[in-house]
């Protein structure tokens, strides 16, 4: 074993990197994207019986299970979008596997999303981030912690007469983060735009900017008050879908703890 | 005049229930013909083709000429009792459990002499209406009622053994969304439900009806998404209990053919308008047949709401056509797995309806207002097929006539 | 054409299996038992029997052909008669004839039908198709129901009160405490049959008949072989038979004796003033009082003055169902049917012992049966002369 492995198998073994699950549970009530009812819509997670230790099989239990690419904690990956159409292993199962894991950064939005639903990630508060942590460093995945996740029901999508509000970044703000070479962009809330992010130009720019770039999305996330600033590791696999745009998926963060026994630093 | 019926006490949980069991339900073939007519509320009788004369009981030969050319015609429902009984001993285990029954005889203007059920407000001597009804058997059976309308009448316990009416029941409507859902909440309240639960799929992005709907006196609005399993059973095991009526309003539709569409959609419209059925019928259907038996407040009826293109398809919304068409089907094996409970599968078909996803078709289109009623009377009548609206009637009137040359109308081929 | 006389014809042995209330027996069990005693009466070997009529509900899913190879028979004439209670007659005046043309010397008439727990709901429920139809869903009361409903436009017609009914029951009562094979075994009062548990208004559980098991019998033969076997015999003096009679009658105040019974005195050349014992079909006293009117003792309508008039027991004015009818001896099925005639046999031959009428030569019996929907569709009669005591 190598002394990194080692090491890290060492720290998850004494706590002193702890594992921090960032998923929701894949649950057939939990909330999916809505688009107008006359496009195609994103199927719910649903789970059917197959047998239960009964007369369809005696001795086990198994669920059918159905839902779309894009159902509950998921990944996205360029060729989601039209932008992104044409970029090279732009599907789940091309992509380099080592794309899977990598470091992460959180910038904290959370106390403007406590008051502003339409609560908007932009330049300034990048900048300001990275006033504070250093310039946001090449590879990362940077999330966006909004405490969205905590919300439930109606309260998380948070449907009005003219759509849905919820925070999300500006096309400046992606712009930005393209600048710095990000692996992808995530979020707590259904999407990793801003419930207006219609009204935009570009209309969804961290759809349509992050794709189009290579880079990847990742939605629904939870426990992001969980993790430091700087300094975790992300593990997000998407299931290997032959030219799968996206996939439910487990998310991971390997998170150095601190306080527990001490400064590892 | 018919004694009000008051609200059930709760259940004296000493007491066994009383066990669903049917009155005699062997018929012979010819019989069924006032099966069908009671199914859809029609008064037939076999009319002879040569002689013109009215048959009763149903019969192959004409008694009049001996022709063979027998059809069953709507037929004129005046008649006088002429005589009557009130039977106090029965060996049949129906009947026995529903001491004293009154019959009587009818001399129907039309001819023959009726044996038939009698409702409390007639006597010997009164000219009555004569009306075909299903029984917990589900076969047509006669009874006698005034010619007048009389206050509570409804409530007569032989006639309400042979309705579903919502009076004092507690009703099931599946989703919140449909817009006849409104209406029809207004409708079985005024109707005298006891209680309306109103299913509610994603509760995480509510309509605009909910606010309006979860403040009414006397409805719950309940979480249940048809096209989850899960969902569906967690509401049977709450309410399945003491569910008595259940509607089921769920569907999906868009418009499509089958070429041009892909399947996202048409899986979308099996899983709510024809697996949302079956998973309805199985998590509500055992514990609602069980209680058939049970009281005023007994479970009685399965309403399905089903486009007529279920019967024909419209190719304009083919993939929605071929999921009314399992629907349907899945309401038939329904009927026979229901049977034995007596609970009844009510149909009620329409045409287009007013709402969003026909807004390119011409009129007529059915009203949400008129669906509700049409269910509403399904109920309060007994019937098991109701079709609404011109645009039904006339779908059905043809199909019933030539269901070739119709889908050859349908599917462009008439003037 | 005039109808021709029974001359040279006569019925004999008379035969009653005592009745029970259930029995795990089959109709052919009890059919067997009334044959068996025909034939030792007359002294004729089964073997010999070259005649055989057959009426009974139960013996399902044989038919009178099955039954000669249960019971061992090889007739040359074979009759069935699946007519209730008008099966009697019709079997009698069938047999007559036959034996009159010479196609058969002797011919055994046997009525007898099962009664098991249960098995009167499912003859009911399947009695006919009309039944099944229009009928039985009703309500479920069988023909107590549908017989009750005729009472009912009855009453309403005619003014006849349940009492009235009831003087017919007691009556008939207090005659089957003679017969000693009667399932009914103590007297009635009309207050008892006034106060009874509703059965179908107006019916009283006393207007009811008694299903039970049992079987009947009698024996048709030229009058030269009843002497050679020295059995006492009654003549036939005429025979009567009418199915479906008035179909346009909304409701069955009248059976289809109406249209026969002229003809039926006729041929016996007597009034009814010459019937010195009536046995009628009492399936309900009144369908007896309806055939009071309909065989000419009294005018239609007028059945309920006439019981109120007249001493309907053994040693009254007008003897009438003398061994109790079907209401205290028990109605066995299709013996129902035979019931009346095998006790007019006894009472003209002499044979009546308890139930005896003094100086009884000329019986009338009545048969009615088959409510296949609303109404009795056959009815038949006869009059039987013998030598009396």
């Amino acid at each position: 074993m190598s002394e990194a492995i080692s090491a890290l198998a060492a720290a998850l073994g004494d706590g002193s990197v702890e594992v921090v699950d960032l998923t929701h549970t894949l649950d057939p009530d939990f909330p999916v994207i809505v688009l107008p009812p006359e496009f195609g819509q994103c199927a719910r997670f649903r789970m059917e019986e197959v047998s239960a230790y009964d007369g369809r099989g005696p001795a086990w239990k198994w669920h059918n299970i159905s839902m779309n690419e894009h159902t509950g904690t998921h990944f996205d990956a360029p060729i989601h979008w039209v932008s992104g159409r044409d970029v090279a292993n732009g599907a789940v199962d091309e992509i380099d596997p080592a794309m899977f894991v990598g470091p992460v950064v959180v910038i904290d939005c959370s106390e403007g999303a406590a008051t502003d639903d339409d609560f908007e990630l932009t330049p300034e508060i990048i900048a300001a981030w990275e006033a504070e942590h250093g310039t946001i460093p090449a590879g990362s995945w940077v999330l966006m912690r909004t405490d969205w996740s905590k919300r439930r029901g109606a309260e998380y999508l948070n449907m009005a007469d003219d759509g849905p509000h919820s925070p999300g970044p500006t096309p400046a703000a992606i712009e930005l983060l393209l600048k710095r070479d990000i692996r992808g962009f995530g979020t707590e809330t259904v999407g990793t735009d801003a419930g207006q992010g219609a009204h935009y130009t570009p209309p969804y720019p961290a759809h349509y900017l992050l794709h189009g770039a290579g880079k990847f999305g990742l939605q629904c996330l939870s426990n992001l008050d969980r993790l430091p600033a700087t300094g975790a590791m992300l593990i997000a696999p998407p299931l290997k879908i032959k030219g799968g745009t996206g996939s439910p998926l487990r998310v991971l963060a390997l998170v150095p703890q601190t306080t527990a026994s001490g400064d590892r630093t | 005049m018919t004694d009000k019926l008051l609200p059930p006490k709760k259940k004296n949980p000493q007491l066994r229930q009383r066990v669903p069991t049917l009155p005699p339900a062997m018929r012979s073939r010819a019989a069924l013909g006032l099966t069908a007519a009671a199914a859809r509320g029609a008064f037939c009788l076999q009319h002879c083709e040569e002689c013109g004369a009215v048959q009763y009981p149903p019969r192959d030969a004409c008694s009049s000429c001996l022709s063979v050319d027998l059809a069953w015609r709507e037929t004129a429902r005046e008649g006088k009792l002429i005589a009557e009984t009130r039977i106090h001993a029965s060996p049949d285990p129906y009947y026995r459990e529903r001491l004293p029954w009154r019959s009587g005889l009818v001399q129907l203007e039309a001819g023959p002499t009726v044996l038939c059920h009698l409702h409390g407000d007639v006597g010997r001597g009164d000219t009555v209406r004569m009306d075909l009804k299903l029984d917990k058997a589900g076969q047509g059976v006669m009874i006698a009622l005034p010619v007048e309308r009389t206050p509570d009448m409804a409530d007569d316990p032989q006639l309400r053994s042979l309705t579903a009416d919502p009076k004092h029941r507690r009703v099931l409507i599946t989703d919140i969304r449909s817009p006849m859902t409104r209406p029809l909440i207004d409708g079985l309240l005024a109707a005298g439900a006891a209680h309306i639960f109103v299913g509610e799929s994603e509760s995480w992005r509510r309509g605009s009806d909910h606010e309006a709907i979860a403040a009414l006196d006397k409805v719950s609005v309940m979480q249940l998404d048809v096209s989850d399993a899960s969902s569906v059973q967690r509401l049977a095991a709450e309410i399945g209990g003491k569910t008595d009526i259940l509607i089921n309003t769920a569907r999906f539709v868009r418009p499509g053919g089958v070429l041009g569409a892909d399947t996202v959609f048409a899986r979308e419209e099996f899983e709510t308008n024809a697996l949302g059925l079956m998973r309805l019928a199985q998590a509500f259907g055992p514990g609602m047949a069980s209680r058939t038996a049970d009281g005023v407040n007994s479970a009685v009826a399965f309403v399905n709401l089903l486009s007529v293109h279920a019967l024909s398809a419209d190719p304009h919304y083919g993939a929605f056509s071929a999921s009314q068409s399992a629907a349907l089907s899945i309401s038939q094996t329904l009927r026979a797995e229901f049977r034995s409970s007596g609970l009844r599968v009510i149909n009620v078909f329409t045409g287009p309806t007013d709402d969003e996803w026909h807004q390119p078709l011409p009129p007529p289109k059915v009203p949400p207002k008129a669906l509700a009623k049409s269910v509403l009377t399904a109920l309060s009548e007994g019937l098991e097929d109701v079709f609404c609206g011109d645009v039904a009637k006339d779908l059905e009137e043809r199909w019933r006539k030539d269901a070739k040359v119709l889908e050859r109308e349908l599917t462009g081929g008439g003037t | 054409m005039k109808r021709q006389s029974y001359d040279g014809v006569v019925v004999t042995a008379p035969v009653s299996v005592p009745y029970v209330r259930y029995s795990q027996e089959t109709a052919h069990w009890w059919i067997a038992r009334a044959l068996k005693q025909l034939l030792e009466v007359a002294g004729i070997s089964s073997r010999e029997l070259d005649g055989f009529s057959v009426s009974s509900f139960t013996l399902f899913p044989d038919t009178p052909v099955g039954l000669t190879q249960h019971l061992g028979l090889s007739p040359r004439w074979l009759d069935s008669v699946p007519m209730g209670g008008a099966s009697g007659v019709v079997a009698l005046r069938r047999a007559a004839r036959a034996v009159q043309a010479g196609d058969v010397d002797v011919v055994a008439c046997v009525a007898g039908d099962a009664n098991r727990i249960d098995s009167f709901r499912q003859l009911l429920s399947s009695f006919s198709r009309f039944a099944m139809d229009a009928s039985y869903p009703y309500g479920s009361g069988g023909p107590n129901a549908s017989f009750a409903l005729i009472a009912d436009a009855y009453m309403a017609e005619y003014g006849a009160k349940r009492e009235d009914f009831g003087r017919i029951a007691v009556a008939q009562r207090a005659n089957a405490l003679h017969y000693p094979d009667a399932i009914m075994k103590s007297p009635l009062s009309l207050e008892q049959y006034m106060s009874a548990r509703p059965i179908s208004e107006p019916f009283g559980l006393f207007d009811c008949v008694m299903p039970c098991a049992g079987a009947e019998g009698f024996l048709v033969m030229r009058e030269d072989e009843a002497q050679r076997r020295g059995l006492a015999y009654a003549r036939i003096a005429s025979t009567i038979e009418r199915h479906n009679a008035f179909p346009e009658d909304p409701v069955q105040l009248r059976g289809g004796w109406v249209m026969d019974i002229d003809e039926l005195y006729e041929m016996a050349d007597c009034g009814p003033g010459a019937i010195d014992v009536l046995e009628t079909y009492d399936d309900y006293p009144v369908i007896s009082m309806m055939q009071f009117e309909d065989l000419g003792f009294c005018a239609k309508g007028e059945g309920a003055q006439f019981v109120r008039n007249q001493d309907l027991t053994i040693t009254g004015d007008f003897p009438h169902n003398t061994s109790g009818g079907q209401l205290s001896a028990g109605q066995a099925g299709a013996a129902g049917g035979y019931l009346g005639l095998v006790e007019a046999i006894r009472q003209v031959t002499g044979q009546a012992g308890g139930t005896q009428v003094a100086e009884a030569r000329t019986a009338m019996v009545s048969g009615f049966g088959m409510i296949n929907y609303d109404r009795g569709l056959c009815s038949s009669a006869a009059i039987l002369t013998g030598a009396g005591q």
